[in-house]
């Protein structure tokens, strides 16, 4: 045991002890008494994110499993960067919304470490247990309030489902373990690279179980069912929350499993994970249309969403890989941005979910309607925005690799998506009658959230060399 | 160390258990089963670590099996207050019973 051990987690921990400390603070609190327990969580993330940044480069490893290379500090700091829009977003509306505020956050922040680790895994047990952590709190954070039915029901929906798919994912584990004698991501792809030519029946089915697991998490056909319910039925900030900070984190496992250990076997999973992407994108957009509760288009946007991301992982060039953590940057600030906006229309009395509730929105509050007009557009691919820089890498790194088919299908649903964003925007400036009902004041936090968020969509998407070349740099780091 | 069939053995018996988990969680009509069904599952893997770790004569499988019992015990934790949560709302332990969300 060495200092640099400690040093390698230094990030995870100071999100781990903020989250005890707002846990005591929690305990201690009388009843009725004002505490600032967000910001405690704003403290342990933006030392988190600092140290992150200070261990750039050190390529430290921490007890032989946790990593702190580039890769695993670029999570480090979108999920940390993730984390601080959500509570930024949260302060004022989660106290509207009657959710018991000490364990929000609590929970929130250890959902956070558990993603964290995710992302900088070496080894496929504290993968696992980084999934668990990671899950637990979410299914929790879904079902936080508990005076809603549907809360219930989503959680549990959630949590059935997320625990069936993490014991195929620990299956996969197994069988792993079966065949290579080790869990460590390194030796394990030197093993199944030196037996690649024939890989037996058992690397096959622990592949194939590991990608189970991952495509439940990141909400890919045929394994998206708990979406639409978890995201409608859970507290708007939560499902923000949980659509762009798992996405994120269940990514970075992917990549590193998939891209480094079991890279051997790529022409096995390629055409299983081609369909998989193809599939995800049709459902996710055609589906979507349907959909007249904002809350659950937007999940199967996020499914859709999903899908994008697979392409980027099939073509898996070396610019196809730095696209994909350049579109889950934009994914997080975008559509953090969206939910954001929907928590801050929503009041106890009237969910504000339904696309008829946006009508006159552009009269009634003009800053607001402007905002989520920018971020539907962000989601949909228009330039200026971010959400067009990034589609425009995913693709052309799949048009580099000769996979044209996907890279058209990809672009064909982007279109037909905007028609179901587009809707709303109409709805908002082109409907002269008002929804009935009072709008709520919007808390100043949360426009101070929404002003970063916006600030990011435009920043990356006029100039996203910078951010591109970093996420290159750290991606070329796991290999 | 044991000859290659008992090993076999073992896998297929952990692969049954897991399928019928499997069906389980499917299948059963009741929430505390669906759980139950759930830690099968988990438990059909801990016989495979610890099958593989017999075979191949080391342990780190079975220090695996310790994580998995304390992931499930957390896992059942949350599980179960979910479920009485369910239960405040509705009074019954079928999910037929729980449709305010479109499945």
């Amino acid at each position: 045991m060495q200092r640099s051990d400690f040093s390698a987690i230094v990030p995870v921990l100071i999100v781990t002890l903020s989250a005890c400390a707002v846990m005591l603070a929690e305990a201690f609190r009388r009843k009725h008494e004002e505490m600032p327990l967000g910001w405690l969580g704003v403290i342990g993330l933006v030392g988190a994110t600092a140290s992150s940044i200070l261990l750039w480069n050190s390529h430290l490893v921490g007890f032989g499993v946790v990593a702190a290379d580039n890769f695993a500090l670029f999570f480090n700091v979108m999920i940390c960067a993730i984390g601080l829009l959500t509570i930024f977003l949260s302060m004022g509306t989660a106290e509207r919304d009657q959710l018991p505020v000490g364990e929000y956050y609590t929970i929130m922040l250890f959902a956070i470490v558990g993603m964290m680790l995710m992302g900088s895994s070496k080894d496929l047990l504290v993968i696992f247990l980084a999934l668990e952590i990671m899950s637990l709190g979410v299914y929790v954070l879904t079902g936080i309030k508990r005076t809603s039915e549907a809360g219930a029901e989503a959680a549990f929906k959630y949590f059935v489902l997320g625990a069936f798919s993490s014991a195929f994912f620990l299956y996969g584990i197994a069988f792993t373990y079966a065949t290579t004698g080790t869990t460590k991501l390194d030796e394990l792809g030197l093993k199944i690279a030196s037996t690649s030519a024939e890989p037996n029946l058992l690397v096959i089915l622990a592949m194939v179980f590991l990608l189970v697991g991952f495509a439940f998490k990141v909400a890919a056909v045929p394994f998206h069912m708990w979406t639409p319910d978890a995201y409608q039925g859970a507290p708007t900030l939560v499902t923000g929350f949980m659509s762009t900070g798992v996405k994120a984190a269940a990514f970075a496992a992917f990549v590193r499993v998939f891209l480094a250990a079991f890279e051997p076997l790529r022409m096995d999973w390629v055409p299983v994970l081609s369909a998989i992407a193809g599939l995800t994108m049709i459902l996710g957009t055609v589906v979507g249309v349907a959909q007249t509760s904002v809350k659950r288009m937007l999940a199967y946007s996020s499914i859709a969403h999903a899908g994008y991301l697979l392409v980027g992982l099939v073509a898996s060039n070396a610019a196809g890989k730095a696209a994909i953590l350049f579109y889950l940057v934009s994914y997080a600030i975008t559509n953090l941005g969206a939910f954001g906006i929907l928590a801050a229309l929503s009041s106890p009395d009237r969910p504000h979910d339904d696309i008829r509730d946006f009508a006159g929105l552009g009269q009634d509050r003009p800053w607001l309607a402007g905002l989520l007009t920018i971020f539907l557009l962000s989601l949909g691919g228009f330039p200026p925005t971010v959400g067009f820089v990034a589609k425009w890498y995913i693709f052309n790194a799949a048009v580099q690799e000769h996979m044209v088919a996907l890279a058209v299908l990809g672009v064909l649903t982007s279109v037909v998506s905007v028609f179901f964003y587009l809707r709303i925007v109409v709805m908002m400036y082109m409907v002269d009658e008002t929804a009935p009902g009072h709008r709520p004041v919007v808390p100043v936090m949360v426009f101070v959230g929404l002003l970063l968020a916006v600030a990011g969509v435009f920043y990356l998407g006029v100039l996203p060399g910078r951010l591109l070349s970093i996420a290159a740099s750290s991606v070329a780091s796991i290999f | 160390m044991l000859p290659d069939a008992t090993l076999n053995q073992y896998l297929i018996l952990s692969a049954v258990l897991f399928s019928i988990g499997t069906a389980g969680v499917f299948l059963r009509r009741n929430l505390i089963t669906i759980l139950l069904s759930v830690e099968v599952m988990l438990n059909a893997v801990n016989l495979t670590f610890v099958a593989v770790d017999r075979y191949l004569g080391s342990v780190e499988g079975q220090i695996i099996v310790f994580f998995v019992m304390t992931v499930a015990a957390a896992e059942a934790a949350v599980g179960l207050a979910i479920v009485i949560a369910l239960f405040r709302h509705k009074d019954t332990l079928n999910p037929d019973a729980f449709t305010s969300l479109k499945w």
